[in-house]
């Protein structure tokens, strides 16, 4: 059991024993190995369930949307920042969170993992630095550096932006990342070449909308790909079709995406789809100086004019 | 997404700007005309039903 499994554990009984919330959603172990559950607490008694290693990968702001009663959320820098979107979004109120901030050291990505496992895994365990998969007859160790998360690789918010009560020291932030090469290298493709790689980079998807499930910022009471009256894109497996979901589902998402790698995660064949918000994402610090949910004072970049704003594009 | 440049424009007129909407349709036209026809995002029609 880590330290900040034990702070946390100690923060969530408190938090419900004083009546501060009704409810703490957290992670606990799941069924099979790295793959950590939300976790929902409504007693005391229960906070043994909750965890905190590298394999907690999920959005827990997803679980947040118009909630009524007080909740206690476990938050790492990027679901503090979709915490602080769904504010501004009027999803939640601040009043409502006590938000138990987890400065974060990454996520692992667990089909890197895997595939470098010869086998199932039965069995995890990890220490600060190191992860260690075990199976039938094999036992590997793994440095935590070099099977992070894309994302948590690229992070530069590991801090939470906003929280009330702190399982652990903060951690240093990472320094001189360069988060856009893959963004740079699409961009610098011909139109054809473009057109190619996406057609490539989306053929396998089934539309599971399991992205769109795992993503807190995907609220919507009917989404666009389930409406039928009028039907704006069609079920299938159309290439045509695939493509419309993914590039509209990244626009819903500009200048609010905060490249938590849930989508990503959820995927079930390992689409890289965040290629597409990390896009926008590039576009709106470039354009609008804007990076999503780091304060709950500013305005979003699409709800707010600025005279200044870039318009060449306009004739 | 890989739509070539000069097949998407965006422009701002006013109900007012009558001659203005002339010459952007029409250089709309001709830059659009020059490209040829759109091969993406074109959904094949559905196979007849016998």
């Amino acid at each position: 059991m880590t330290s900040t499994t034990a702070i946390l554990r100690e923060i969530a009984a408190r938090l419900l024993s004083s009546g501060a919330v009704e409810m703490v959603i957290g992670f606990r172990q799941g069924t099979i190995p790295m793959m950590n559950e939300p976790c929902f607490v409504r007693k005391p008694d229960e906070v043994g369930h909750l965890v905190w290693d590298s394999h907690c990968g999920i959005n827990l702001a997803n679980y947040l949307t118009d909630r009524k009663e007080k909740i206690g959320i476990v938050a790492k820098g990027c679901d503090s920042r979709n915490v602080v979107t769904h504010i501004l979004e009027n999803k939640i109120r601040r009043e409502q969170l006590v938000v138990i901030g987890v400065p974060c050291r990454g996520m692992a990505d667990k089909r890197k993992i895997a595939m470098k496992c010869p086998g199932e895994i039965l069995r995890v365990s990890e220490t600060a630095t190191a992860i260690t998969a075990e199976g039938e007859g094999f036992s590997r160790t793994f440095e935590k550096a070099d099977v992070l998360q894309h994302n948590c690789s690229l992070c530069i918010h590991r801090n939470p932006v906003i929280y009330d009560e702190l399982a652990g020291d903060l951690v240093e932030e990472q320094q001189g990342v360069d988060r856009y090469a893959d963004v740079r290298a699409v961009e610098e493709m011909t139109p054809e070449r473009r057109w190619k790689y996406f057609e490539d980079l989306l053929a396998p998807c089934i539309r599971c909308y399991a992205c769109r499930n795992a993503c807190p910022l995907c609220y919507c009471p009917t989404c666009f790909v389930d409406e039928s009256r009028p039907q704006w894109v069609g079920k299938g497996q159309d290439p045509i079709d695939v493509r419309t979901f993914h590039f509209l589902r990244a626009y819903h998402c500009a200048g609010r995406c905060t490249d938590c790698g849930a989508c990503e995660r959820a995927c079930p064949v390992g689409i890289n789809m965040r290629l597409f918000t990390k896009k926008l994402e590039k576009d709106c610090r470039e354009l609008f100086d804007w990076e999503a949910g780091l304060s709950l004072e500013a305005r979003p970049a699409l709800d707010q004019y600025r005279p200044n704003d870039p318009n060449d594009f306009i004739r | 997404m890989g739509i070539e440049p000069g097949r998407l424009h965006f422009s701002w007129i006013s109900s007012a700007e009558s001659t203005k909407f002339v010459t952007v349709a029409t250089q709309v036209t001709e830059a659009v005309r020059a490209l040829g026809p759109n091969t993406r995002f074109i959904q094949p029609p559905l196979a007849e039903v016998a």
